[in-house]
Order: structure tokens, then sequence, then C-alpha cells
């Protein structure tokens, strides 16, 4: 099935599979592997995007329900001319990365905290971030980045 | 496979006739695993996002209207903590923020878990289950909708519209035990209110939701009643001598909060 949505600002089709998730369609379709794939049951967040302005996993949307509708991805959080996202910027200069898997995933979640609460708490962080799993970082230094990016907003 | 998008609750009603074997889909947190994992192959999917009378709540005179594609979120983050404080309590406990934003009371209550999160406070709170096809809609009361684990009383025509009920304004409290505060399936939960009656519901403790009730005055032996209604058994989240014991606690805990 033909499915039309936004992306980062611009007209996207892909055909898809009628089961298919979101995150498939992105990654396998229509060339934005910036979400990753890891445990597709929504578990991880390493898929999140925006789906309409609200943080979801985009595995456990339907590509389907997505049509004609709008998806930021964490593509389009850099800005045009590839300067990175505050966000980003922060994730680098606290060294919040380390195998990077998750870190797509953390700045979405990340940049849509900080668009709803510019100054969060340690406990509004640590409940925005609950669904993105880190294997590598422990956490310390992503925590390190969020309040980098809050305190430069 | 085919994707079925209805536009209105009509075309919604009229599309599950004409494809009873069509799978409901709302936020999509228990069917896209269920998909992704190669669990089910549905001839059809119903995507019910497109359909704006499943959304959102509404009140009538004292009854409260909860749109079986209420989120989560909704619950937590809006004027419905004030009026339905257990079910907001619960709300925040269920999965992560992501999930939160797609995941519904109607999906909860489709998905028939005992471990479902939304259960217990709506039971405690009376709620009745709106069920409607093309032949018209009826209420089935929540604990006659759950006819088993991961069973419900659906006939294959129908969908979940709306969550009923009658806000008791009693203080009432959730309770939910698992090994962290975000993306836990209940090891159990429970749900308690301390109006004119005591009443208690749990969650993972049982097959299907059970209401246990009790005069005010006899609070003390309370916690056991409720430990002695539940059911539970050995998982592996939990062993059912654990869970009957931290039902009791819990039971003793909530009891303190909701009469105090």
């Amino acid at each position: 099935m033909r499915v039309s949505l936004t992306i980062n600002g611009e007209e996207h089709q892909a055909d898809c599979w009628e089961g298919e998730s979101l995150l498939f369609a992105l990654r396998e379709k229509l060339g934005f592997p910036g979400s990753k794939n890891a445990c597709e049951q929504g578990e991880c967040g390493s898929c999140s995007v925006l789906l309409d302005g609200t943080l979801v996993c985009a595995c456990l949307v339907l590509a389907a329900q997505a049509d004609g509708h709008e998806v930021t991805t964490v593509e389009g959080l850099a800005a045009a001319d590839g300067g990175l996202h505050p966000v980003q910027q922060a994730f680098v200069d606290a060294g919040a990365v380390q195998c990077g898997f998750c870190t797509p995933g953390l700045v979405v979640a990340t940049a849509d905290l900080l668009r709803r609460s510019p100054s969060p708490s340690d406990d509004e962080i640590r409940e925005a971030l609950s669904g993105n799993l880190c294997r590598c970082t422990g956490y310390a230094k992503i925590f390190d980045a969020v309040r980098l990016a809050a305190a430069g907003a | 496979m085919e994707v079925l998008t209805p536009h209105t609750l009509v075309e919604a009603l009229r599309m599950k006739s004409q494809h009873p074997g069509a799978r409901p889909i709302q936020g999509g947190t228990d069917v896209m695993v269920a998909l992704n994992f190669d669990h089910e192959r549905p001839d059809a999917l119903l995507n019910l996002n497109e359909v704006a009378e499943l959304r959102g709540w509404s009140r009538d005179n004292g009854t409260l209207r909860l749109g079986s594609g209420l989120t989560y979120a909704e619950i937590e983050n809006g004027e419905l903590r004030d009026v339905l404080p257990a079910l907001a309590e619960a709300s925040r406990t269920v999965g992560s923020p992501q999930i939160r934003n797609r995941g519904t009371i109607g999906g909860n209550l489709a998905t028939a878990s005992p471990a479902g999160d939304a259960l217990p406070p709506l039971l405690v709170e009376g709620a009745e289950v709106e069920c409607a096809s093309v032949r018209g809609a009826r209420r089935i009361a929540l604990e006659d909708f759950v006819t088993g684990v991961k069973r419900n009383a659906l006939e294959p025509d129908e969908l979940i519209t709306a969550v009923l009920l009658t806000p008791s304004n009693a203080p009432q409290t959730f309770m939910k035990i698992g090994p962290r505060n975000a993306m836990v399936i209940a090891v159990v939960s429970l749900a308690v209110s301390g109006g004119e009656e005591l009443r208690a519901s749990f969650g993972s403790a049982s097959p299907r939701p059970v209401l246990v009730t009790a005069p005010r005055d006899e609070a003390d032996s309370f916690p056991e009643r409720v430990a002695a209604a539940a059911s539970p058994i050995d998982d592996v989240r939990g062993s059912e001598r654990y869970r009957r014991h931290a039902l009791r606690v819990l039971t003793h805990r909530a009891l303190e909060r909701v009469l105090a």
C-alpha cells in the first residue's frame, strides 16, 4: 500500500507492506536510518520519533497510521546547514555517547523534554528518559548532557 | 493483509461488521509487538486512529465517558488526575512516556491481560465498558467484560467505544510492584478506595478482575480479605506466595493513605 507522510517538513511516499512499522518504513524504504531498530517492542526507545509532535516509538506505529501525518526523526533536528541541534552538541560536549546506538532516541526524547520543560529537575529528566535504554554509559554522562543542553537553551 | 482506516465511528462499525476478523489497532503498543514478532498475521487491521469519536473524554451530568482511544498520557496530565486519582496514578506507572503517549484504556481492556494497569482502578470505580456494533450499543460491567486471561466479552463485530463511570470522589490510590519504576509489567498491583465502603481490586493476581469490598469499620481485616480473594500463580515475575504477601502489605499501606 502507498503511504504518504511528511518527514522533517518534506512530503514523502513509500510502498509499504500493510503490517509494516513506521520504523521499518523510515529505515528501509524512506532513507532515514537515524532511528535505530533494536527491541521492536517499545522497550528500548532507540526508535523514538515525534509523530505530530508527540514522542512515540516508531516500532509501535503502523506505517499506515502515519499516512497523512507529520513525523520528525533525529535527522530533522539538525539545522539545514548541518549544524548540530543544541541537544546533539550537548551530547558531544558531555561525552554522553559510547557505542552510540541509543543516542538518536535519547536525543529525540531529550529535545522533546526540553521543549516542554526548559529547565527540568533531575526527577523530570529521569522520568522523561525512562523509556530509553543505554547499555554503555550508566546514564551519568547522559544526565550531564541533558543538564548542559538545558543550561545552554 | 489489508489496512482499513475508517474516519467516523459509523464507518468503523460497518467495517468491523464486514470484516469481523479485522484486528483493531489504536495505540499499537500490544498489536505492533504481535506483528513485529510474527505472532499474529490477521487478514486485516482496523486502524482506529482517525476516528475522532473514540478520543478524549466528556462529562454528562455526573457520568464520565472515557473514549476507548483515551491515552495514559491524557489521563495522567489533565483534569482527570483530580477526578480519577487512582487511574491517573496507574497511568503514570505504564511503560514509558513513549508508551503512555500511544497506549489507550480501550487497548488495555481489549488485551484483557491480568496485569492491565487500568483495570483495578476502573473496577474500584464501578466502570462499565461500552461496546458497539452496527446492531447497536451495550454496556457490560468491567468484571463481566473480562472473561479470562486475555479474553473478553466482545462479539466479533463489536468495538470498545468507551468506558463509563460515575466518579466516587472517594479517597483512592494505586500501587504497583516491579523491579523498576518504568517499563514494568506488574508483579502485583492494587487499587483501593475508602469511601462509604472499602473497595479494592488487584492486578497480576487473578485471571479476571476481582472486586473486594468491606464496611469501613472492618479495615483491620481488609488486607487479609484482599489477599484471600487473590488467586495468583508462580511465574517469571513472582511467586504465588510473594504475590499474596505483597497484596496484604500493599493493602495495609493503601488503607493508611485513603483512611488518613
